[in-house]
C-alpha cells in the first residue's frame, strides 16, 4: 500500500516537469495560435545540452540550466524568424506544416550525428528516505526547480511590462497593436520563451530518465495531453495538468506494463478533447 | 445551393470519360504496368513499386488535406493496419491473397468510419494532433498484442507464394495489383472531387462554418472522406507486407511514410489530382538519389523536411500551382 503512495508522490514530482514542458507549448499556442511542432526537438535539444555540457565541458549537471535557458531562447528566436513569422495570420495548417518540417530537419540532422542510441547522464544526489522507500534526489530537485521557474514565469507575465504585453497580444492582437504594443517583437519573444522552457524541461527530464534522440516525440505527445487537460493557452493550467498526468502515471505504473500507459494517455487526450475541449483543470483566465 | 449545382455535377460525372484527363490517367497506369514488364527489368519494377505506394498514399491523403483542409499526420495507420490484417489472415486461417487483401481494406475502412466520426469532431490543429496520437496508440497496442506477435511481428512462410506460381511470378502479380490500386486511387480522388460530396469537402476546406450553415453535413462528410481514403491504402499495405513476407510494428506504423506523403502532397500541389502523383514520382527519384549518394544517405528525412519547408514558405500551390500559373490551358489536361 505504501508502495502505491510513494509511486503517486513520485508521479507528482515527475509530472510537474511535464507541466513545465507543456507551459512552453501552451504559451506559444495561446499567444499566436501556432501549434509548435518543433516542441519535441526543443526538448531533445535540452537533453543533449545537458549531455554535451556535462560530458564534454565537465559542467556540474544543474549548472547547465542557465545555459540551456539562454541557448533555448536564441534557438527559439531563430525558429520564429525562419518558420513561424511568415505563417502568422495564415491558415493554422500552414504553421503546423512549417514547424513540422523544421522538426524533421532538426531530428534528421541529429540522427545523422548521434544516431538513436540511448544516452544516460549520471547525476548523483542524495535521496530522501521515508520508511523503506527513497525518493530520488533528482526527482525532488527537478520538481523544486520547476516550481521556481513556474513562479518566475507567473511573476514575469503578470508584473513586468513585457509580460503584460504578451498577455495583451494573446488576448487581442489587433487591439494590442492599436495601443502601441510592438506585436511582432512580442510574438518573437513569446515564441523564444516557449522554446526555452521546452529546452529546460528537456534538460530536467534528462536528469531523471535515459533518453534517445527520438524521445522528443513521446514527450511532445505528453505535452499535448497535458495542455488539453489544463486548458489551451493557459500556463498555470498546464502545470496542474502536468501534475495530474504524473499522478495518473504514478497510479498506473504499479499495475500495468509501461508501454500501455501511452495508449491510456492518448485515449484520455481524445476523450477530453471531444468531451471537454476547454480542459478539465481550466482555470478562469484573468 | 445544392439543387442548383448538382445537375451540372451529374453532367460532369457522366462526361468524365470524354475528358482528356481520364485518358492521361489510363495511359500512365498502363505505362507503369507495361514498361517494366515488357523490358523485364526487375530493378525498374522495384523502384516504380515504391513510387506506386507513394502515389497511393499521397492521392488518398490529398482528399483530406487538399479538399477538406484537414492534415492527417498519421495516415500510415491505414497502411500498417491493412498490412497486419492481411498478413495475419494469410498466416493463421490461410486465406487466399485476394480475399485477405480485400478483407483488410473492408475492415480498416469499417473501423475508420466510427473512429472518424469521433475524432473528426475535432477541428483543424486539434484533429492533426489527434492523428499523431492515433498512430502512436495503435502502434503501442499492436506492440503489446500477442496474437499478432507483439513487437517481433509476424513472419509468413514462403509456401504462401506457391499458389501464385512461385516467388518470381508472385512479385509481378503483387506489382500489377498495386498499379491497379494506384489507378483506382487516382480515379477515386478525381471522382470525389467532381461529385457533390467532393464539393462539400472543398467547401469545408474553405470555410467550415459557412459550409455547415449552407447545409453541408460537415462531420458526416469528413468521416466519410476519412473512411473512403482508408480503403485503398489498407489494401496496398496488405500487398506491400505480403511481398516482404514479414511485418512488425515499427515498419508498419513508421511515421516517416506519413511524413513523406504529406511532403509529396504539398510538393505536387494540394487539391489537384495529378499533383500528388507527379510529386510522388519525383520524390521517389530524389529519395533514390539521396539514398545512393555517399554524403546524403542519412539525410532522407532532412531533405523531405527542407523540401516541405521551402514549399510551405514560398510555393503554397506546389508544382501544379506553379504550372497552372504559367500555362493556364494545362488545366484541361491535368486536373
Amino acid at each position: 500500500m505504501f508502495g502505491i503512495f510513494a509511486s503517486i508522490i513520485d508521479g507528482v514530482l515527475v509530472g510537474s516537469v511535464y507541466g513545465l514542458a507543456a507551459m512552453g507549448l501552451t504559451l506559444i499556442w495561446g499567444v499566436m495560435d501556432v501549434v509548435n511542432l518543433t516542441h519535441g526537438s526543443m526538448i531533445v535539444a535540452g537533453m543533449f545540452g545537458l549531455y554535451l555540457l556535462t560530458d564534454n565541458l565537465g559542467l556540474p549537471p544543474y549548472a547547465t540550466l542557465p545555459v540551456v535557458l539562454v541557448g533555448g531562447f536564441f534557438a527559439g528566436l531563430a525558429l520564429y524568424w525562419i518558420a513561424v513569422h511568415r505563417m502568422i495570420g495564415r491558415p493554422p495548417l500552414m504553421s503546423l506544416l512549417s514547424t513540422f518540417s523544421i522538426n524533421l530537419v532538426l531530428i534528421g540532422l541529429g540522427t545523422a550525428v548521434w544516431g538513436t542510441v540511448l544516452f544516460n547522464v549520471q547525476v548523483d544526489l542524495p535521496g530522501f528516505s521515508l520508511g523503506r522507500y527513497t525518493f530520488p534526489g533528482t526527482h525532488l530537485l527537478a520538481a523544486a526547480l520547476t516550481a521556481t521557474l513556474a513562479l518566475c514565469l507567473y511573476a514575469f507575465l503578470h508584473k513586468t511590462r513585457l509580460g503584460k504585453a504578451i498577455r495583451a497580444v494573446a488576448g487581442n492582437r489587433g487591439a494590442a497593436e492599436l495601443v502601441g504594443i510592438p506585436t511582432t517583437r512580442v510574438l518573437s519573444f513569446a515564441f523564444a520563451l516557449g522554446a526555452s522552457l521546452a529546452g529546460v524541461s528537456g534538460m530536467l527530464i534528462a536528469t531523471l530518465f535515459p533518453f534517445t534522440l527520438l524521445s522528443g516525440d513521446a514527450y511532445q505527445l505528453k505535452s499535448f495531453v497535458v495542455i488539453v487537460l489544463g486548458g489551451l493557452g493557459n500556463p498555470a493550467g498546464a502545470l496542474v495538468g502536468g501534475i495530474a498526468l504524473g499522478l495518473l502515471e504514478g497510479i498506473l505504473t504499479p499495475f500495468m506494463p509501461v508501454n500501455w500507459t501511452l495508449v491510456i494517455e492518448f485515449a484520455l487526450f481524445v476523450v477530453v478533447l471531444i468531451a471537454r475541449p476547454t480542459g478539465i483543470f481550466a482555470l478562469r483566465r484573468s | 445551393v445544392t439543387a442548383s449545382v448538382s445537375p451540372r455535377i451529374v453532367a460532369q460525372r457522366a462526361s468524365l470519360v470524354r475528358r482528356p484527363f481520364f485518358w492521361v490517367i489510363a495511359l500512365s497506369v498502363a505505362a507503369f504496368a507495361l514498361v517494366p514488364w515488357l523490358s523485364d527489368d526487375v530493378e525498374l519494377r522495384e523502384s516504380l513499386l515504391l513510387a506506386v505506394i507513394y502515389i497511393i498514399l499521397a492521392s488518398n491523403l490529398n482528399v483530406m488535406i487538399g479538399y477538406a483542409g484537414y492534415i492527417n499526420f498519421g495516415s500510415i495507420v491505414f497502411f500498417g493496419l491493412g498490412g497486419y490484417l492481411c498478413v495475419y489472415l494469410m498466416a493463421a486461417p490461410h486465406w487466399p491473397l485476394a480475399a485477405a487483401v480485400l478483407a483488410s481494406g473492408v475492415i480498416v475502412s469499417a473501423l475508420a468510419l466510427p473512429f472518424g466520426l469521433g475524432i473528426l469532431r475535432l477541428r483543424g490543429a486539434y484533429f492533426a494532433l489527434a492523428t499523431i496520437g492515433v498512430n502512436e496508440a495503435v502502434e503501442a497496442f499492436v506492440t503489446n498484442f500477442t496474437p499478432w506477435g507483439g513487437s517481433s511481428g509476424i513472419y509468413l512462410s514462403t509456401e504462401l507464394f506457391k499458389p501464385l506460381g512461385g516467388p518470381m511470378h508472385a512479385l509481378w502479380i503483387i506489382y500489377f495489383l498495386l498499379v491497379a490500386i494506384m489507378g483506382l486511387s487516382l480515379y477515386l480522388s478525381w471522382g470525389i472531387k467532381v461529385s457533390k460530396f467532393g464539393l462539400g469537402l472543398l467547401a469545408i476546406g474553405q470555410n467550415e462554418d459557412a459550409a455547415t450553415v449552407l447545409g453541408v453535413p460537415a462531420p458526416l462528410y469528413k468521416a466519410l472522406a476519412y473512411c473512403a481514403t482508408a480503403f485503398l491504402p489498407a489494401m496496398a499495405g496488405g500487398l506491400y507486407f505480403f511481398k516482404g513476407a514479414f511485418i512488425q510494428p515499427t515498419d508498419a506504423f513508421d511515421l516517416t511514410f506519413s511524413t513523406e506523403a504529406i511532403a509529396i502532397v504539398m510538393l505536387g500541389g494540394q487539391g489537384t489530382i495529378a499533383g500528388p502523383a507527379i510529386g510522388a514520382f519525383f520524390y521517389e527519384q530524389l529519395r533514390g538519389w539521396l539514398l545512393t549518394s555517399d554524403t546524403f544517405s542519412n539525410f532522407q528525412l532532412v531533405a523531405a523536411g527542407a523540401l516541405l519547408l521551402v514549399i510551405v514558405l514560398f510555393l503554397p500551390g506546389g508544382l501544379m500551382g506553379w504550372l497552372y500559373g504559367r500555362w493556364p490551358l494545362l488545366r484541361r489536361y491535368l486536373e
